[in-house]
C-alpha cells in the first residue's frame, strides 16, 4: 500500500485520477481505518487529504461559511461564530464519537462515508449545503443531499474529491437544531435523526424551514412535507402534530440490529418535533 | 481449613484500612504488562482461521497453499491434536471449541490456524486456506431449540438428570431440580398466584483486553505460556493434557489481566498456539481481535424461565416454582443448574421446586460471567415479587423482608443457611436516605436482593521472611483488581508489620502447588486463608528460633504485635521479624511458611440493591439517576476495592438489563460483534454509584471474609426493571430493556387501557 | 512499504519505520515497545489507545503511523515527570480508579487532555469528556472522583 499526502487539491485529484487499484481518501480515518482493520477494505492507495491547506481552515464570508474538508469536527465545535450561525450543524458534527474521535473525523467524511445514519447529513442538508467538488474535469458543486445515493455509495465520480463544504449565510432569527436517538448517551451510531432549518418572520411565524432525517431511509432524506407542515405557523400543536405525521409519513427504514422500522417511523416523529421545538426557540420564537 | 482456622473476633490493624495497592504505580505509568504487552526472541504471529457460518460440516481443509507460502512456519488444524474424545469427554470439548474437529457449530468456530513471521504474512495465509463446508441447520434461540422441529445440534446429546435415560438425541443436554416441600399444596394456601415467562439475552463480560498469550513448545516436551487468564495452574493442566505434554513441563506464567469476570476462567486459544509453537520450534504471539472476543469467547446464556409465585394476602410467599432453560452453546454445561440453585436462594420458601435445563444452540459455548446465571433467575424472581406486593397492597421491601431466609433456614437448593445477611441488607435498604429521595417526573424507584454462593477450594501460598524482616508472599491466584492489596494487608496483620513490609506476588505454575481459579469470588477467602496459615507456620517458626536464641523452652514464647516475646521472668527483650531473620542463618536457614489448603465455608453472600430511573415515554429510553448497592462482605479487608466490586458489578448489571445483548441475523451470525453495537455502559451514562459494606463474619474465616465480588451483578436486572414499572406501569419481562422494547410495552400497555377501564 | 517516521514522543525526538497501511498504535507498541498504550478493541469504540497527537486527543488505532510524521506523540509513558506522578495518576491510585488498569492509561490521557482545556470541570462534563473511554470493572464512579479530586489539586497549585 502507499500512502501519499499531497499538498493542494490540484495534486489530491491527479493522485486520486491516476492510482490504480483500491484508492481512497484519507480525512479522519475514524471510517477508513477501521473498514481496513475489519478487512472490509484493502487500499493499494491512501491519499491522505490534511497536508491540503485549502481544506484545512474554517472561513466566513459574505456568503456564509466555507469548511474545509480535512477541518475536524472539534475545530467546528470551537469556532464562535459558525456555532453562532448553524448551532445544528455544529452539534450534529460534534456527536460524532468520542472526543477521541472528535479530534479526527470531519463533516465532508461523514458525508462521503455515505452512512444512512451519519449525524451531519441531515443537519447539512437541512441546512442546504453544498459540497465542492473538485476532480478531472474541474470543480462542481454538488448539493449535499445528492452526495451519498446510499449505503457507502456515493455520487462522486473516479480522481473527485469534496474540498469543503459551503454554508449559506444567516439571515435574522433563523436557527438549526438536530437530535438523534441512541441507546447510550455517547459513543454510539444514530437509530433515528432529525434536523430542521428555520427563518422566522414577524411575530413568529416561520417564514422558511427544511427539515430532514437521518437513518430511516437508505440514505438522509429531505422532507418537505414536514416542513410545509410548519411554514406558516407559529409552531402551534396543530402544526407540530402535522410536521411528526409528515415524518413519520417519510420514514422507509429497516429492521437491523439498531432498530425497528416500527421504532424508526414513530421516533422520527418525536425527533422531528422536538428538534422543530430547539430550532424555533433558538431563533428567538417563543410559545 | 475452615475448621482449622475458625474465626475469632478482633481488633484489625492494617485489615479495613485503604492503602494504595502494590501494583499501582506500574498501572498507570504504562509499564504493567498485560496479555498482548509481552514478547518472546523469533517469535511469530499468529492467528485463527473461523468458521462463517454457524452450523455446518467440515467436508475437507486444505492448507497446502497456506504452508507454501514464504514465512509462514507453522498451519494446524484439529488434525495437530490428539483425538482425546474417548478418554476425557469434557477436555475433548473444550478442544473442539478451540478447534473444530468434523463440525463447526457457530459463527467464529476455529477451524485453522497460522503462524508467521509477521501479521502482513499471516493474515495472507488464513486466505490461502480453503475450507468446504456443508451447511447445516442451525438454531440460536433458546426456546426454538427445544421446540420440536429444532435441528439437533449435537447427535451424541442425550438429556441427562432424567429417569429414565432417554435414547434420543436432544438439545437439552441435562435437567436439574432443586426445592423441598409439595409446591402444588403451597399453590392452594396462596390468595394470589402470578405466572409469567421471563427472557434475558445473552451479554458478553465485556473485559477491555482481549485474550492473548505468547506460547513457546521445544522439541523435548518442555513448553512456555505467557497468558492472561484467571487461573494458570488450570490453563496449565488442560492444555498440558490437550498437547499430550507432562503437566509439569509446561510453565504457565499469568500476566495482568485485563478484566476477566468469568470470561477468562476458560481457556480459548492458548492450545492452538502451543500446537502452532511447537510444529514451528519457535514462539508463538496470539491476540484476539476484539471482533473475536465476542463470536468467539464465551458470553452468558440466553435464557427463558417460566415462573409461578403465589402469595397469601398476609405477603407470605406458599410456593414457587420455576422451570429455567439455560443457553449453553454446542456443548452441555451447568449453568441452568445453577439458575435453578440461586433463583429463590434469598427467601424461606415451605414449598419451592425449580427445574434447570441445559439448552444447546449455535452460539459460542457459554463461560461463566460475574455470579453465572443467577441475575437472569434474580430478574424473573424479584421482578414477580414486586408485582405480588403491589398486587397484595404491601411494600416490596416489607414483604421481603417477611419472607427472607436466615440462620437456619434451609435453602431452596438444600444447604442450611449459617448466618447471613439477606435481612441486614434489606433492613438497611428500608432505611436508607435513597429510599425516602423525592422522585421527578417519568422516575420510579425499584430495587431487588441478589444472592451468590462463593467459593472456596485449593490454594497453595508461601511465605518467604527476607533477612530484613519484610515479608514475601506469593499467591497462586491471579489478581483480578487488588488482591494483592488486600492479600498484603492480611499477612501485615497476621504478622504485624506494616502494610508496605508486604509483597505479594503472582507467582508461576512452577513455584507453587495446584491453584484453582480467581473465580467464585474466591481469590481474597481462600487465599487470605491460605496466607493466614502460612503466616503461621513462619510465625511458630519464628518463635522457635527465638526460644533458641533466648534458649528458653518454645512454649515461653508468645507473638504479638510482630515480636517473639519471652514469657515469665527474664530479661529478655523482645525480638522483632528482622532480628529474627538476621541470624536465621545460624537458627536453621531461611524462615518460610508453606500452605496449601482446601478453602472450605465460603459464607454465601446477599445484596440488596435500590435503583431510581428515568423513562423518556416517547422514546422508551431509560436513564439511571441514582443507584444504591448494600451487600454482605463479611469482613471487608480494603474497602475501597470492595466498594468498587460493588460498584462494577452494579455497573455491569445495569448495562445487560438496559441494553447489552447479542444479536444474531436469521443466518445464524452475530451481527454486532464490537464496542460500538454491543452497548456497554460508557461514563455518561452511569450516575455515581453509592455502597454501604455491612459486615456479618463469615464463620468459616480466621477474619469472617466472604467472597465480594461477584454478587453485585445479581439484582440489578429486576431492580431496573422494577424501577421501570413503577415509573410507568409497564411490567417489562424482557431484558435487555432497550428502548424498542420499552416503547413496545408502553404503547401495548396504553392500547389495553384504551379498551379496560383501568384498575 | 515500509517507511521511516520521525516523530517526538513524550518529548524525545524517535523515528520508527513502520508499514504504509500499520496504525500508529501498531507502531507504538510493536516497533518502539510502548505497551503503556492498550488495544481493546482497534475501532476507536473503547479509548484504551488514547494518545495525543499535537496536543489533540485522538485513538491511536485511528491513525496511520505514517500519519505521524514530524508531529508530537504524547502517552502515559511521559505523564510523570521522573518520580513525581502527575496528579491524576496520584488520584487514580488514591481513588482506587482502577481495578485491572488495562483501561487506565488511556483514560489518564484523556482526563489530562480535559484538564488543561477545562480546569474545573463539572461531574457531567467529566463523564461526557471520558465517554470515548470504557472501563468495566469501576463503573466509574472512583475515576470520576478521582479525575474531580486531581482537578481540584491542580486549581490549587
Amino acid at each position: 500500500m502507499q500512502y501519499l499526502a499531497p499538498e493542494n487539491t490540484a495534486d489530491a485529484v491527479a493522485l486520486l485520477s491516476k492510482s490504480k487499484g483500491s484508492v481512497h481518501v484519507l480525512a479522519g480515518g475514524s471510517d477508513l481505518l477501521v473498514r481496513m482493520k475489519g478487512g472490509y477494505v484493502e487500499p493499494d492507495v491512501i491519499v491522505d487529504i490534511k497536508h491540503i491547506k485549502q481544506m484545512n481552515g474554517i472561513k466566513k464570508t459574505a456568503d456564509g461559511f466555507i469548511i474545509g474538508a480535512a477541518v475536524s469536527c472539534a475545530k467546528l465545535g470551537e469556532h464562535v461564530a459558525l456555532r453562532k450561525a448553524w448551532p445544528g450543524v455544529v452539534e450534529a458534527a460534534n456527536l460524532i464519537g468520542s472526543d477521541q474521535i472528535q479530534g479526527r473525523c470531519t463533516i465532508v467524511g461523514n458525508l462521503c462515508n455515505a452512512s444512512p445514519a451519519a449525524d451531519s447529513v441531515p443537519a447539512l442538508i437541512a441546512a442546504n449545503a453544498v459540497a465542492v467538488v473538485h476532480g478531472p474535469k474541474g470543480e462542481r458543486d454538488v448539493d449535499v443531499a445528492k452526495i451519498g445515493t446510499g449505503p457507502g455509495k456515493t455520487s462522486l465520480k473516479k480522481g473527485e474529491v469534496v474540498e469543503s463544504i459551503r454554508l449559506p449565510a444567516r439571515s435574522a432569527k433563523s436557527a438549526d437544531a438536530y437530535l438523534r436517538f441512541t441507546p447510550r448517551t455517547e459513543m454510539d451510531i444514530a437509530v433515528v435523526s432529525a434536523a430542521v432549518n428555520l427563518t422566522l418572520g414577524a411575530k413568529g411565524v416561520i417564514k422558511d424551514a427544511r427539515v430532514s432525517l437521518g437513518a430511516v431511509a437508505p440514505r438522509a432524506l429531505l422532507v418537505p412535507a414536514a416542513a410545509k407542515a410548519i411554514i406558516g405557523t407559529t409552531l402551534d400543536d396543530a402544526a407540530l402534530a402535522k410536521l411528526a405525521s409528515a415524518c413519520s409519513a417519510a420514514c422507509n427504514p429497516i429492521d437491523d440490529k439498531r432498530g425497528t422500522v416500527a421504532y424508526r417511523t414513530k421516533v422520527a416523529a418525536v425527533l422531528g418535533r422536538r428538534a422543530a421545538e430547539s430550532a424555533y426557540a433558538r431563533a428567538g420564537g417563543k410559545k | 481449613m475452615g475448621k482449622e482456622t475458625p474465626f475469632t473476633k478482633r481488633e484489625f490493624k492494617s485489615v479495613g484500612t485503604r492503602p494504595v495497592r502494590p501494583d499501582g504505580i506500574d498501572k498507570v505509568t504504562g509499564r504493567a504488562r498485560y496479555g498482548a504487552d509481552f514478547d518472546m526472541p523469533g517469535q511469530l504471529v499468529g492467528l485463527i482461521l473461523r468458521s462463517p457460518h454457524a452450523h455446518a460440516s467440515i467436508k475437507s481443509i486444505d492448507t497446502s497453499k497456506a504452508e507454501a507460502l514464504p514465512g509462514v512456519k507453522s498451519v494446524i488444524t484439529s488434525k495437530d491434536f490428539k483425538d482425546i474424545s474417548k478418554t476425557d469427554t469434557e477436555l475433548a470439548e473444550i478442544l473442539e471449541n478451540c478447534m473444530a474437529r468434523k463440525k463447526v457449530y457457530y459463527d467464529g468456530h476455529a477451524v485453522a490456524a497460522v503462524a508467521a513471521v509477521d501479521a502482513k504474512t499471516a493474515r495472507a495465509a488464513l486466505k490461502l486456506i480453503n475450507v468446504e463446508y456443508k451447511l447445516l441447520k442451525h438454531v440460536t434461540d433458546v426456546d426454538l431449540a427445544v421446540a420440536n422441529k429444532a435441528p439437533v445440534i449435537n447427535r451424541n446429546c442425550k438429556t441427562a438428570g432424567v429417569d429414565p435415560a432417554p435414547t434420543k438425541a436432544s438439545n437439552i443436554s441435562r435437567r436439574s431440580e432443586f426445592g423441598h416441600g409439595d409446591v402444588d399444596k403451597g399453590f392452594k394456601k396462596a390468595d394470589v398466584i402470578i405466572e409469567r415467562n421471563f427472557r434475558t439475552e445473552q451479554s458478553h463480560q465485556g473485559y477491555i483486553e482481549p485474550h492473548a498469550c505468547v506460547a513457546s513448545v521445544s522439541p523435548d516436551g518442555n513448553g512456555e505460556l505467557w497468558v492472561c487468564t484467571q487461573g494458570h495452574f488450570v490453563f496449565r493442566q488442560q492444555c498440558a493434557q490437550m498437547l499430550g505434554m507432562d503437566v509439569a513441563k509446561l510453565r504457565v506464567t499469568s500476566s495482568e489481566i485485563g478484566g476477566g469476570f468469568g470470561g477468562k476462567t476458560h481457556i480459548w486459544l492458548e492450545p492452538v498456539a502451543l500446537a502452532l509453537s511447537r510444529k514451528a520450534n519457535r514462539p508463538v504471539k496470539l491476540v484476539m481481535t476484539r471482533e473475536e472476543v465476542f463470536r468467539a469467547s464465551g458470553p452468558t446464556s440466553a435464557t427463558s424461565i417460566d415462573i409461578k409465585i403465589g402469595v397469601t394476602n398476609d405477603g407470605i410467599i406458599t410456593a414457587g416454582e420455576a422451570e429455567l432453560r439455560y443457553t449453553s452453546g454446542p456443548w452441555g454445561g451447568s449453568w441452568a443448574m445453577l439458575g435453578a440453585m440461586t433463583a429463590f436462594a434469598c427467601y424461606e420458601l415451605e414449598n419451592v421446586k425449580t427445574v434447570g435445563l441445559e439448552v444447546l444452540v449455535n452460539r459460542p459455548k457459554t463461560t461463566a460471567y460475574r455470579a453465572p446465571s443467577a441475575p437472569m433467575a434474580a430478574f424473573a424472581v424479584e421482578s414477580m415479587i414486586d408485582e405480588l406486593a403491589k398486587k397484595i397492597g404491601m411494600d416490596a421491601v416489607e414483604m421481603r423482608i417477611k419472607n427472607a431466609a436466615k440462620e437456619g433456614t434451609q435453602s431452596s437448593y438444600g444447604p442450611v443457611y449459617g448466618p447471613i445477611g439477606i435481612g441486614p441488607t434489606l433492613e438497611a435498604a428500608k432505611n436508607h436516605p435513597h429510599m425516602k429521595a423525592p422522585l421527578g417526573e417519568n422516575q420510579g424507584r425499584g430495587m431487588a436482593c441478589g444472592f451468590w454462593f462463593n467459593f472456596g477450594g485449593q490454594s497453595c501460598t508461601n511465605l518467604n521472611i527476607g533477612i530484613d524482616g519484610t515479608a514475601t508472599l506469593t499467591v497462586g491466584t491471579i489478581d483480578v483488581g487488588g488482591a494483592r492489596a488486600s492479600l498484603s494487608l492480611v499477612v501485615a496483620e497476621e504478622l504485624g508489620i506494616p502494610y508496605d513490609k508486604v509483597k505479594a506476588v503472582i507467582g508461576d505454575t512452577g513455584s507453587l502447588g495446584y491453584n484453582e481459579m480467581t473465580d467464585g469470588s474466591r481469590g481474597t477467602f481462600a487465599s487470605s486463608m491460605s496466607a493466614i496459615k502460612s503466616c503461621r507456620i513462619a510465625i511458630e517458626d519464628m518463635c522457635a528460633r527465638a526460644a533458641q536464641i533466648w534458649d528458653i523452652p518454645v512454649d515461653k514464647v508468645i507473638w504479638q504485635d510482630g515480636h517473639a516475646h519471652a514469657t515469665g521472668k527474664n530479661n529478655n527483650a523482645p525480638l522483632s521479624i528482622a532480628e529474627i531473620a538476621a541470624t536465621a542463618e545460624k537458627t536453621g536457614g531461611p524462615i518460610a511458611g508453606h500452605a496449601q489448603i482446601v478453602a472450605d465455608g465460603a459464607g454465601v453472600s446477599f445484596a440488596t440493591h435500590i435503583c431510581d430511573v428515568e423513562v423518556d415515554p416517547e422514546t422508551g429510553s431509560t436513564r439511571v439517576v441514582r443507584y444504591t448497592v448494600i451487600q454482605d462482605a463479611g469482613k471487608a479487608v480494603h474497602p475501597t476495592y470492595v466498594e468498587g466490586q460493588f460498584q462494577g458489578g452494579a455497573a455491569q448489571g445495569i448495562g445487560w438489563a438496559l441494553n447489552e445483548e447479542y444479536i444474531y441475523g436469521e443466518d445464524g451470525r452475530l451481527q454486532n460483534p464490537g464496542f460500538l453495537d454491543y452497548r456497554i455502559p460508557v461514563c455518561s451514562d452511569l450516575p455515581m454509584i453509592d455502597t454501604q459494606i455491612l459486615e456479618i463474619p463469615n464463620p468459616n474465616h480466621p477474619y469472617g471474609i466472604r467472597g465480594v465480588g461477584e454478587t453485585s451483578i445479581v439484582p440489578p436486572l429486576a431492580a431496573i426493571g422494577n424501577a421501570v414499572s413503577n415509573a410507568t406501569g409497564v411490567r417489562m419481562t424482557h431484558v435487555p430493556m432497550s428502548p424498542p422494547r420499552i416503547l413496545d410495552a408502553l404503547e401495548k400497555h396504553s392500547e389495553a387501557s384504551d379498551e379496560e377501564p383501568a384498575l | 512499504m515500509a517507511m521511516l517516521v520521525s516523530t517526538t514522543i513524550n518529548g524525545d525526538a524517535t523515528d520508527f519505520s513502520c508499514e504504509a497501511d500499520e496504525t500508529l498504535l501498531d507502531a507504538l507498541r510493536n516497533r518502539l515497545s510502548m505497551t503503556g498504550v492498550k488495544e481493546g478493541c482497534g475501532t476507536g469504540d473503547c479509548g484504551a489507545c488514547s494518545i495525543t497527537l499535537d496536543g489533540a486527543l485522538v485513538c491511536s488505532c485511528l491513525v496511520l503511523g505514517a500519519e505521524a510524521q514530524g508531529r508530537s506523540i504524547e502517552t502515559v509513558e511521559g505523564m510523570s515527570d521522573g518520580e513525581k506522578l502527575h496528579p491524576l495518576q496520584q488520584k487514580f491510585l488514591e481513588h482506587a480508579a482502577l481495578q485491572c488498569g488495562i483501561c487506565t492509561p488511556g483514560f489518564l490521557v484523556a482526563a489530562k487532555v480535559l484538564l488543561e482545556k477545562n480546569p474545573n470541570p463539572t461531574e457531567s462534563e467529566i463523564r461526557y469528556a471520558l465517554a470515548g473511554n470504557l472501563c468495566r470493572c469501576t463503573g466509574y464512579d472512583k475515576i470520576v472522583r478521582a479525575v474531580q479530586d486531581a482537578a481540584a489539586q491542580m486549581r490549587r497549585a
